[in-house]
């Protein structure tokens, strides 16, 4: 590998382990805030204990979120110096803003952990609310970072000089809020989708009607209502998300979607490969037309395909694919909730058969291989710019040689801490099962948050 | 040049306070697994009391340091971040296995040992490590190759210098750690720990203070221009070295508002914060204007004036809206007597 492969293979792999924990921690604390609020009003002490277990797994999960996170920050720095030379200089405002955002979530978390006990219930709220202010801020934040990479503003570039330099005017570039939007919502949606997984999967494993059962049911229907409206927003932001790239990153879109002839009535590619030496899509299902109302609303428009641009500018062809895995799977969990809430309702059935239980089980895990979709998608697609037109990932990339001894470690540190993560969560949800959790809360002597073993 | 002291003098205040509450992080947890076999004293307790909630706040400062870096000076992060790669990486390598295994071992409480065992040694390290950043920036390690920097790293690990910085991180962490743990357990009423604690600051205090002299030494004959300049203000390094005499009189004498107790621990740590901040705003004035010697000044690697203005009024308005957040997380943690003298855990 050469080594600016390794470099970005080395920042792609820091990157796709920590959004799985940076994500979760988006879309956890959404759920922490609606089980505490749920207990507000109905009083059922079970929403308390969703509410401790979750922030449980949180504060396990943030164990690997912040430090990776502060190894993707830093790595940054350190592999990409050039890009980050730029950044320094025109879009620091993300970055410094998001210190804030950071701040406030660690710190009320911290409180909302540490010191449930000892403060009032209204303070616990309010420490919940900032925490999640916290989280999707940092994320939107981070997110407009990315935003900049595709469509940057605040400046004028001539001679390699950046000039006339107004970081607001770069804080709110073009795709800003229609890019953090979507990884907003999307994080709802895996944070949601994380939680029916498990629900359903401890369904599977309890009687049918018994207290554990009935607990993990409850658990189950608000992690699809609240899924399954973020997986509909995240649809309809996604919509105009491909209208951007239409409008600011066309051989991206091209990409996505394996066109080549600019054209307009484009048709839409379903599925395929797409092959650079004929030019063409293969094995696609072409719906005529869809692309160019899709990009603009009316079959006139007109799409511009790959051809329009020399082939060593043409992103890696590949992303057509993350592209319809994304979007298929986005799509899936946006019918889920709906599926099950018909069986409910209109087919009036109680119970929920052991198929359509595992066809949830594996929710959680499509959410989360959607997001890492879209983000290698829109990461490998703005290739072989680090930003847009401006500045090329070569270009950015440290001087420094032999990569690849430090690639190997910290793939080995990965693997650690993905490993014990996982047999943590484990190892304390069987010892701390529910319904412990569920007699201390009825005890309103023992402390329920604060309680480890 | 007003803006680029400015920004500099942000850059030092935010590594200065990242210094003190990492010495106390990485200290305490090392301070943790130090103790976890003796159980009757409590001083592990008292680690894991103050580690716990403090950690995420404390690795907070971490980021912000990188951050303000690559926005205040630009062109400097990109030098750094090239010749940072390794050490860099070792750290965040280490970091990473740190807090991780620190918050496995209160969650997973039957591997407790062992994980204790793995972020207490990874986090006595990461200072060792970080502070050969400031090493690094004397310049006389970086080699320029083909106009690209490259950091020479067996010149970095032969040098006395860089060792003597080393043995000062590593002591100073358990010195600064074992003294604010000592007042800790103080206020938590834990005489045992408290008693554990005190002494261990009696020990490392003039190993610290050793430390701080090998530095200067080896500075003398490795880093001239840097000696030379710092020796400028030899009255207050002076002052810095008398701090040890409060130091002292808070670690030994008998405390006058509490019969039979012995030490002022809180007197100490002010004392010793003070102490700290002094010597290292010596050393940042002479380390003026340079960034990275002799090439890159604080002149030459500052940002566009339009960022600056505008990372400003954040800095400006963030920590206004998150000063109340700080007062309230110190009163619940640090000042609450039923979180400190609570039972067991």
């Amino acid at each position: 590998m050469s080594d600016i492969l390794i470099a970005r293979s080395l920042f792609g792999t820091t990157m796709a382990f920590h959004i799985i924990f940076a994500t979760i921690g988006v879309g956890l604390p959404l759920m922490i805030l609606a089980a505490e609020l749920l207990y507000q009003k109905t009083k059922d002490q079970d929403y308390v204990v969703m509410a401790k277990r979750w922030t449980k797994a949180f504060a396990v999960l943030l164990g690997v979120g912040i430090p990776t996170g502060t190894i993707a920050g830093t790595q940054l720095s350190l592999l990409w110096p050039g890009f980050m030379e730029v950044i320094g200089r025109v879009m620091p405002l993300p970055f410094q803003i998001e210190i804030y955002a950071f701040f406030i979530e660690a710190l009320f978390m911290s409180i909302y952990v540490y010191a449930a006990e000892r403060i009032a219930p209204w303070m616990r709220i309010v420490s919940l609310v900032l925490v999640a202010i916290g989280a999707l801020s940092s994320a939107v934040l981070i997110t407009n970072v990315h935003a900049f990479q595709g469509t940057p503003a605040g400046f004028r570039y001539e001679d390699g000089k950046f000039l006339d330099i107004d970081p607001w005017a770069a804080f709110f570039n073009p795709s800003f809020f229609v890019t953090a939007g979507h990884v907003a919502l999307s994080a709802y949606v895996v944070g949601a989708f994380v939680v029916a997984s498990v629900a359903s999967f401890k369904m599977m494993k309890n009687k049918i009607g018994s207290r554990v059962y009935l607990f993990h049911q409850k658990a189950l229907v608000l992690s699809l209502v609240v899924g399954g409206i973020f997986a509909f927003l995240t649809a309809l932001n996604g919509h105009e998300s491909a209208q951007y790239l239409h409008k600011y990153q066309p051989e991206k879109l091209a990409a996505a979607e394996g066109l080549f002839e600019t054209q307009s009535h484009a048709p839409l590619a379903i599925g395929g490969f797409t092959d650079p030496k004929t030019k063409e899509i293969k094995g696609a299902i072409e719906i005529p037309w869809a692309l160019s109302f899709l990009a603009g609303n009316s079959f006139d428009t007109v799409v511009v395909g790959l051809n329009d641009y020399p082939e060593e500018l043409w992103p890696p062809l590949f992303i057509h694919t993350l592209f319809n895995g994304m979007v298929f799977i986005g799509s899936a969990l946006i019918m889920v909730p709906l599926l099950v809430f018909a069986w409910r309702k209109f087919l009036k059935k109680s119970h929920y058969p052991r198929l359509m239980l595992w066809g949830l089980v594996t929710t959680g895990p499509l959410a989360v291989i959607a997001i890492e979709c879209g983000w290698i998608f829109a990461c490998t697609g703005r290739q072989p710019w680090v930003i847009y037109h401006i500045l090329s990932t070569a270009e950015s990339a440290t001087t420094a040689t032999n990569l690849g001894p430090l690639f190997i470690s910290f793939i080995v540190v990965y693997i650690i801490l993905g490993l014990s993560v996982v047999f943590v969560l484990l190892y304390f949800f069987r010892k701390n099962t529910e319904l412990d959790d569920i007699e201390r809360a009825e005890k309103k002597s023992t402390p329920l948050f604060s309680s480890n073993s | 040049m007003a803006d680029a002291l400015i920004a500099i003098t942000v850059l030092w205040g935010f590594v200065f306070i990242y210094a003190v509450m990492a010495t106390m992080d990485f200290g305490a947890g090392f301070w943790s697994m130090v103790y976890i076999n003796r159980e009757k004293t409590k001083a592990t307790n008292i680690a894991n009391r103050y580690l716990s909630p403090t950690w995420e706040v404390t690795n907070t400062f971490i980021v912000a340091l990188v951050v303000a870096v690559y926005s205040l000076f630009p062109s400097a992060a990109n030098i750094l971040g090239t010749i940072l790669l390794i050490p860099g990486s070792l750290i965040l390598l280490l970091l990473a296995l740190r807090s991780a295994f620190l918050v496995f071992s209160n969650i997973a409480t039957e591997y407790k040992k062992p994980l204790t065992y793995i972020s207490g040694i990874a986090g006595i390290i990461i200072p060792g490590l970080l502070i050969s950043v400031l090493p690094i920036t004397h310049g006389h390690y970086v080699d320029i190759v083909n106009g690209n920097a490259n950091l020479n790293l067996s010149k970095l690990f032969t040098s006395p210098n860089e060792y003597a910085f080393i043995g000062f991180a590593i002591t100073s962490t358990l010195f600064l750690s074992s003294l604010l743990l000592a007042d800790y357990s103080k206020a938590s009423n834990e005489m045992e720990a408290y008693r554990v604690y005190l002494r261990d600051g009696k020990i490392l205090g003039p190993i610290s203070l050793i430390m701080a002299l090998l530095i200067m030494l080896t500075l003398k004959s490795e880093v001239g221009w840097l000696y030379t300049k710092m020796m400028e203000d030899l009255p207050l390094l002076l002052i810095s070295v008398g701090f040890f005499l409060i130091i002292g009189y808070g670690l030994y004498a008998s405390n006058p508002f509490q019969k039979g107790v012995r030490g002022m621990p809180r007197l100490a740590v002010i004392a010793v914060t003070i102490q700290y901040l002094i010597a290292s705003y010596v050393y940042g004035k002479a380390h003026l204007p340079y960034i990275i010697y002799p090439n890159v000044t604080i002149e030459s690697a500052f940002t566009d004036p339009n960022s600056f203005k505008a990372v400003f009024i954040t800095y400006i308005v963030g920590f206004a809206i998150l000063f109340p957040g700080f007062i309230y997380f110190w009163s619940l943690f640090m000042n609450d007597k039923r979180y400190l003298r609570q039972k067991g855990n």
